[in-house]
Parts: structure tokens; sequence; C-alpha cells
């Protein structure tokens, strides 16, 4: 589950930046006139985007006013759906997979080395503010399993090593790039490469 | 009609219906929680489960539309163990603490868990708790007995108006709450407390007074507003614990307003019990008998003239028509009933009532308001108003700025000339006015109130006498009126109106023309006391109450049976479900009194003697409850306008409006909330 405890310190106002007013309009293109508030969940993620990963109240006030709906319905939303977050999650916010595949593959190491590197408890974050964590369900890379998702990223192939190296980077505000850790190309085999042409049962 | 197959029995149902409205036609109660016919449907406690045939799992009876051929069962060993499943999942996180929960006794989970609960609990694991939230001062919350039936959020959006509830998070999760935890900024808040399946949502000042089994129980009408909301009054002993909305769907539906459910803790309050006489300057605590004389003295020593009388808002048509019978026995005809100056018409019924009946208002294609916020002078008549704009798009158009009415409308200015070019087919909307088939002109006492209340009302009349909108069939023409006691003094004829001036009563007060001032009740007319002998008689000790020289004590409205018209003109009955307190009377007993020491005759022998009379003297009364025989007339009366003026809508009070009211705590705890939200505001 993400952070859905409202952060106790709240920007005052809110507003999209330019880009994102941009953005706003296309999207309330989709929907006719009268159904604008459909568009209620694409501006909370465009939101989210601009204000570091996380949504204030201010942005649903906003929000609210933008649709002309009332704030309780853009704050039921925002706080039914687990990927809004309604406290800050630093720049670089960490999901690691725990599911089952990803579990059997050594995601509980992952978590040891977040828990030691970032923060003790989950949704926290690091001393430095840069980074927090949260063990999360399946995101759908077991072929790759363990598994971590930072901001937009998935960092697949991971072990103890590779894990500390991409965490230790986060917190130095100089992220490595995402890929298999162990050199994989996407979820292609990492020996015996066949070429699924050559493959007669392809 | 469609057919439908209800547990071997065929049924014949209307298009459009739901299973479980199908059921409840072959007479088989169907449980329930979030279901409620006056919400929409949600589908979400799944208690009212069915068989169906053909289908392999259970159907939610609530959301599934009927359908010619459907085979339903809902007594069969499936069905049973489906809810008996669904049962278990609700009182899984459900605390057990029934005992000290108000719900108890009057709880839908507590009768059902009777039929489909288990003994005991599988759920070993912790229960759920849930923070209570504050909803304001009516509103009890013990979050962790919600089931999230959703029923009050729907009230809140669809009924109320105020969408400040929600539901946040999901899941186990899922908790109900306001508007950053702020009271609910509405009239009609406390129905949630009705709508509560479960003890979530309880009433605060009723908490922990009572039980539903030890209440007596009696049927009433509400006094508060000239709607004439149906009531259950609940007393134990003498005190009323509290007034409980009664169905009828041709006035209130489910709903009452919050002053109708709150200001009765006022009925306990301020009250006067024994009569006061004023010696040397001060009242001082006095008997009947002493009382009753100085009043038969001052009256033989005066001549008649010199004698007025007023009645308030709240009294019955029994007091009224006694009052009148005393006032013109001892030979006086200054009495009225109005607490401002505005103007009426009583030559013929239809000019005092609201002829498009509330039921209609849901019919009608174009409403426009002149002069009144129904908000705060008649809230049940708003909710119908909203109702009728929510499902048939109605269009509303107001003269004069009432503020937020809960659902939108176009303003059309303030101005007198803007009533003008609609009397003149010159307005914007004349066209659309020309067009609607059903119109309904709602005018308010802040429009009658004006110098130029007369012409509005009556070239108001004449320009839907032209436009064909008043007829048997369907009556445009409709007047607000605030006060309970209105109408049955109109109809009873309890003024004093010359042909060219419609306030001598105000005239002579105005000018302390009176010696001796009669007072039944009568709180919110202004009096510039000068030299008059003042007797007030009432139940509450309240504004004028202060500078009577006899106060005679009274019984509320819950005290004494009484008939009261609501503004459609239709008479209801109060009852009496309390008796007055210590030495206080019912009102025609005090004037029987006042009789026999100047007269040495009663006035009447018993109430029921005094209502055949008044039956006899309604005009175009038909039944108790129904509504008067419609008969037009079309006198047409032609007036002009005197200068400009601007139509303002007077603010009223809400919550202290009467002499009840202001002596309820609960309703200076909403005043206090309802100033700090409007200090502070509410809409960032």
């Amino acid at each position: 589950m993400s952070i859905k405890k409202i952060h106790d310190q709240q920007p005052e106002t809110f507003e999209f930046s330019k880009e994102n007013l941009d953005a706003a309009e296309i999207i309330l293109k989709k929907y006719p006139r009268d159904r604008k508030k459909s568009a209620v969940m694409a501006f909370l993620y465009l939101a989210q985007r601009q204000n570091q990963n996380w949504i204030p109240l201010a942005a649903m006030k906003y929000i609210a006013k933008y649709l002309d709906m009332p704030y309780i319905k853009v704050y039921e939303v925002a706080t039914f759906y687990t990927m809004y977050n309604l406290a800050p999650v630093g720049k670089y916010f960490v999901q690691v997979c725990t599911t089952t595949p990803c579990l059997i593959r050594g995601a509980d190491k992952v978590v040891e080395i977040c828990k030691k590197k970032i923060s003790e408890e989950e949704n926290t974050l690091s001393e430095n503010k840069l980074c927090s964590w949260l063990e999360v369900e399946c995101l759908g890379a077991c072929v790759n399993a363990p598994m971590i998702q930072i901001n937009d990223d998935y960092y697949e192939d991971l072990d103890e090593k590779s894990t500390s190296e991409i965490i230790d980077s986060l917190l130095q505000d100089k992220p490595l790039k995402p890929k298999s850790f162990r050199n994989r190309i996407n979820t292609a085999p990492e020996k015996n490469k066949i070429e699924t042409t050559t493959n007669k049962n392809a | 009609m469609p057919k439908i197959i209800i547990n071997g029995k065929e049924i014949e149902f209307e298009k459009g219906m739901t299973v479980l409205q199908a059921c409840e036609l072959a007479d088989v109660e169907i449980p329930r929680f979030c279901y409620h016919e006056k919400l929409s449907i949600a589908g979400n406690c799944r208690m009212c489960l069915v068989e169906m045939e053909r289908s392999p799992k259970p159907i939610a009876s609530c959301a599934m539309p009927a359908a010619e051929g459907m085979n339903i069962k809902t007594n069969t060993e499936f069905v049973k163990k489906a809810r008996k499943g669904v049962m278990e999942f609700l009182l899984a996180n459900h605390p057990l603490d029934c005992p000290v929960c108000d719900q108890g006794g009057e709880c839908d989970l507590q009768d059902q868990s009777l039929f489909y609960g288990f003994d005991k609990s599988r759920f070993s694991e912790n229960k759920r708790a849930v923070e209570d939230k504050y909803m304001g001062p009516l509103i009890k919350t013990q979050m962790t007995r919600c089931i999230h039936c959703t029923r009050c959020i729907r009230f809140a959006e669809e009924v109320a108006g105020v969408p400040e509830i929600g539901a946040i998070g999901r899941g186990e999760n899922m908790q109900i709450t306001t508007y950053l935890e702020q009271s609910m900024t509405s009239e009609l808040s406390a129905n949630v407390i009705d709508l509560c399946p479960v003890g979530a949502l309880t009433s605060k000042p009723y908490a922990f007074e009572a039980r539903p089994w030890e209440l007596k129980k009696t049927e009433s009408i509400d006094v508060m507003d000239a709607i004439g909301s149906n009531i259950r009054v609940d007393t134990y002993g003498w005190e009323v614990k509290r007034i409980l909305p009664r169905l009828n769907n041709e006035i209130n539906e489910e709903w009452i307003s919050d002053k109708t459910r709150y200001a009765c803790d006022g009925l306990l309050k301020q009250r006067l019990d024994v009569p006061y006489v004023k010696k040397n300057g001060k009242l001082e605590k006095s008997d009947w008998d002493e009382a009753v004389g100085i009043i038969s003295q001052k009256i033989k020593s005066l001549s008649p003239s010199e004698i007025g009388g007023h009645v308030g808002d709240m009294a019955s048509m029994e007091t009224i028509y006694a009052f009148k019978i005393l006032l013109e026995k001892i030979g006086s005809k200054n009495y009225d009933f109005r607490e401002k100056k505005f103007y009426i018409n009583p030559q013929d019924k239809v000019n005092y009532l609201f002829n498009s009946s509330i039921n209609g208002i849901e019919e009608s294609d174009l409403i426009i308001l002149i002069g009144c916020n129904p908000r705060h002078e008649g809230t049940i008549l708003n909710a119908r108003i909203r109702k009728s704009f929510v499902k048939n798009k109605t269009k509303i158009y107001s003269i004069g700025n009432p503020g937020d009415l809960t659902y939108d409308y176009t303003l059309l200015g303030d101005d007198l000339n803007e009533i003008k070019n609609i009397f003149e087919d010159k307005s914007k909307i004349t066209q659309e006015i020309k067009n609607s088939k059903k119109p309904i002109f709602i005018v308010g006492e802040s429009a009658l109130e004006l110098k130029n209340g007369s012409y509005i009302f009556e070239e108001m009349k004449n320009y839907l006498i032209k436009n064909k909108f008043i007829s048997e069939d369907w009556n445009a023409l409709n007047v607000l009126i605030q006060n309970a006691s209105t109408v049955g003094a109109l109809d009873l004829g309890l003024y004093n109106i010359d042909k060219d001036n419609n306030f001598p009563f105000f005239d002579k007060l105005e000018k302390n023309h009176f010696k001796l001032l009669y007072l039944v009740g009568s709180d919110n007319l202004h009096i510039k006391k000068n030299n008059e002998f003042i007797i007030y008689q009432g139940s509450h000790g309240d504004k004028n109450a202060a500078i009577a020289d006899v106060i005679l004590p009274s019984a509320a409205y819950t005290e004494q049976d009484g008939l009261f018209t609501n503004i459609e003109g239709r008479v209801q009955e109060c009852r009496k479900a309390s008796y007055p307190p210590n030495e206080a009377k019912e009102d025609w007993q005090i004037f029987n009194l006042i009789s026999k020491n100047l007269y040495n005759t009663n006035l009447f022998s018993d109430l029921h003697s005094i209502r055949n009379i008044i039956f006899k003297n309604i005009p175009n009364f038909s039944e108790i409850d129904h509504l008067p025989i419609k008969k037009i007339k079309n006198e047409i009366i032609k007036l002009n306008a005197i200068g400009d003026e601007k139509i303002a809508v007077k603010p009223i009070d809400y919550y202290f409006s009467n002499s009840i009211a202001r002596a309820s705590k609960t309703m200076s705890d909403c005043r206090n909330v309802l100033l700090d939200i409007k200090k502070n505001g509410t809409n960032n």
C-alpha cells in the first residue's frame, strides 16, 4: 500500500505548470464537455508528476475547481488508488516487488538492503530526503525477478551487490541507468540464445 | 404489463422496476442495507441477494432490473446461505456493542442478524477500528460501526445537494468522512441519522437519552415552518425526547429539516408554567384567578376599539378561532396574524396558497422565484425543487438574490423592472414562459413586504390569468408563506383589512393606539411599547413575554391537539403528545376562563365543538389531510407600480426563527457553527 495518510505539512497553493496546463487541455478534449470530470485521474497523475511524486491537498482542490466537481470526490479518487502518493516520497521512489516469483528469487534481500540503506520503515524518507522505498505487489516483470521500480523505470535481475550499487547511486543523486543487471536483453535468455526465427516451433 | 414469477407466484410489474421492487409487490420482504427508495441504487451491501433461474450465482435484487419471465426465488436454502455469508462478512468488522449503541432496538443490522446471523464468529483476527469523525453538533459518529452502505453519501449528494460526505480509501481501509471533518452545511443534514442502517451515525442531542421501546409515539405535524411536515413525536413522560419524520409522499417524503427535528429540546427550557403578573414594575408569580381577574377588569375599563389582538407563528386553528370569537365577543375587530407588513389579498383562497402543490413541483418545467429563499423559508419545499432540478433538469430563475439554494438557478436581477418586463412580455425569458406547459411562480413574503408588494402580487396574478396558467388543472400562482399559523389564520379570517389599506392593525400598533394588546404566542411581532397593557399568552418566556404586564402560560404545539393548514391549504392534525407543564393550560381553555370571568359563560364546551365549527368556516375545505377543492374565480385587480424598488430577499435567522428554536440549545449550537463557517469561509 502506498501512503494513504495525508501529509501534515501541506503547501498552501498548487497550480499546473505551463506544460501541464497544455497537457490538461489535451486530456480534456478526450471527454464530452459535460463529462469533463472523467479527466480527474489523468489530472491527479499530472499533479503527482509535477509535485515530486506526491499530491498535496491544494492540488486536489485545484483539480476540483478545474473540473467543476466537489472536492470530496477528488479526494475519494486520490485516496482510492494506491499509485497516488499523498505524502512526499522523495526524488527517487523505490518500489520493491515482493510477490512470489520475485520473493523466490531473493526479493527479501533487496528489502533488507533498502531497510539498511534508505530507511528502517517503509514510506519514510532517507536521511538526505532523496529517496524512500515501499513493498508492492507484482509489477509484472516476473521473468526478470527480482526487480525494483524506481520512479518510471524497471531495474531488473537484481542481486545483493547490484541492489546496493543502485541504492547508493540514488542516495548520491547520480542514478544508474535502468537495465537488466545480469546483462540480459529484455527478457531474452542469458545463455544459449536461440533466435526465434530459427526455431521451428515458433 | 410484464410478468415476473416470485416464489412460484406470478406478479405483474411496471416496466423499469427492479427485482426488489417487484418482490415488494408480491409482499416478499427482502433484507437490505444500501438500497433506499428515495436514493439512487448503489448495490454494494449484497444483502438483498435472491436466486434467479438460470443464473449460477445469486443476484443483487436491488440493482437487477426486473424482466419479463424472470423466475425469482427468495426462500430457498441457496438464498439463505448467500445472505448468511454476506451477513458474516458485515459482522466480521462490526463491533458487538449493541448494549451501548443508540441504534439498539431500531437497528437494521440487529434485526436482520436475527434471521441471517451466525451465533458465533469465525473471524479470529482483530476487528478493524476506525477513528470517529466530527460531523457537527447534530450527528454523533461511531465509525467503527459503519458497514459502508453509502446511504449518507448519496443523501448528501442527491437530496441535500451538498456533496460534502465521501468514502475515502478502499477495501478494509474505507472510511466515511466529511469535507475536512466539518459539519454539513445543509438544513437537512440530520436525515442521515435516519438513513444510517446501523449505529454509525446517531443523534448527538439524543445520545443515551432513551431506548425506542420506552417512548410513547405520537403522530403529529410540524409547525416550525408552513410546509406541515409529518412528524412523529417521541415522548418519555412529559419530555419530548425526539422528533422523527413520518412518510408522506405528498409533503415531506421521508425528510424533515434540522429545525423540525432538533428544536424540540427548546420545549423543555424557558417554559412559562405559572401565570405572572407585573407588580411594581416586576413580573411576579401569580395564579390564574388573579391574572384573569386583572385582565377582565382591564377589558371592562376600556372601550373595545382600544383592544388589539395578535396571534403568533405557531398557533393552531382552534386557538386562532377561539381567540377571534373572544375578541369579537369583547367587541374588537383589531386583530392580525402577520409579524411583518406583507400584502395579502384574502378575497380568494388561491391568493395565499401554494397552488401548484408540493408534488406539482416535480411536474413543473419552469420555476420562477420572486423574492423568496425556499432553502430557509421552506426547507422541504427546497428539497423538492432540487429533486425536480436533478430529475427533470427544470430551469429555475430567481428575481432577488437568495444565495446558495443547493441547485443552479439563473439570477435575473433584483430590480422591480425585471418583474415588470415579465408582465409586459419584454423579458428575456418571456418566450420560455410562454412555451412552458406547467410553470411555477413562487412569490415570497420578502417581495410582498415591499411597497410594491400589492403590485407584484396582483399583476402577477393578472399575467398568469392572461396566459391561462391559472386553471383547475394547473395553477402557477404560488405564495411561499413562512409561518405555520398563517394559512389557518387567513382561512378563519383573523385579519383586519380595509379596501385601500392592508395594514390597519399595524397602523394602530405603530401609533400606539391600543390600550390593551393581547398577544397569543407572538414573539416575532415588533412592538414599541408605550403605555399599552400587554397580555402575553404563550409557552415560552421569549421576546414579547418580557414586556408583558400579565403572562398566561399555555401549551406548546406538542401539548395540545390542533389543526394546521399548510402552504398548500392542506388541513392536518397536530396531536397532543405531552401535556402542558405545571399550571399551564391549553389555549382554548384560557379563553374560556376569561370569557367565564367576563360574561359568566364558557365560549366552548370542548375542543371538538371548536373543530366542528372550524371545518364549516374553512373556505373550499375538502377533507382532512387533503388538498382544498379547486375553485377559480379569476378576479382582476389592476394596480400600477410605485417608483423603483430593489427586491431584496430578507435573510432569516434560520435556527432562531421562533420561540421554541430560540430556547433550544441544539439550535443555538447549529447557529454558532453556521456563523463560524460564514466567518471563516468553506469554499476555499
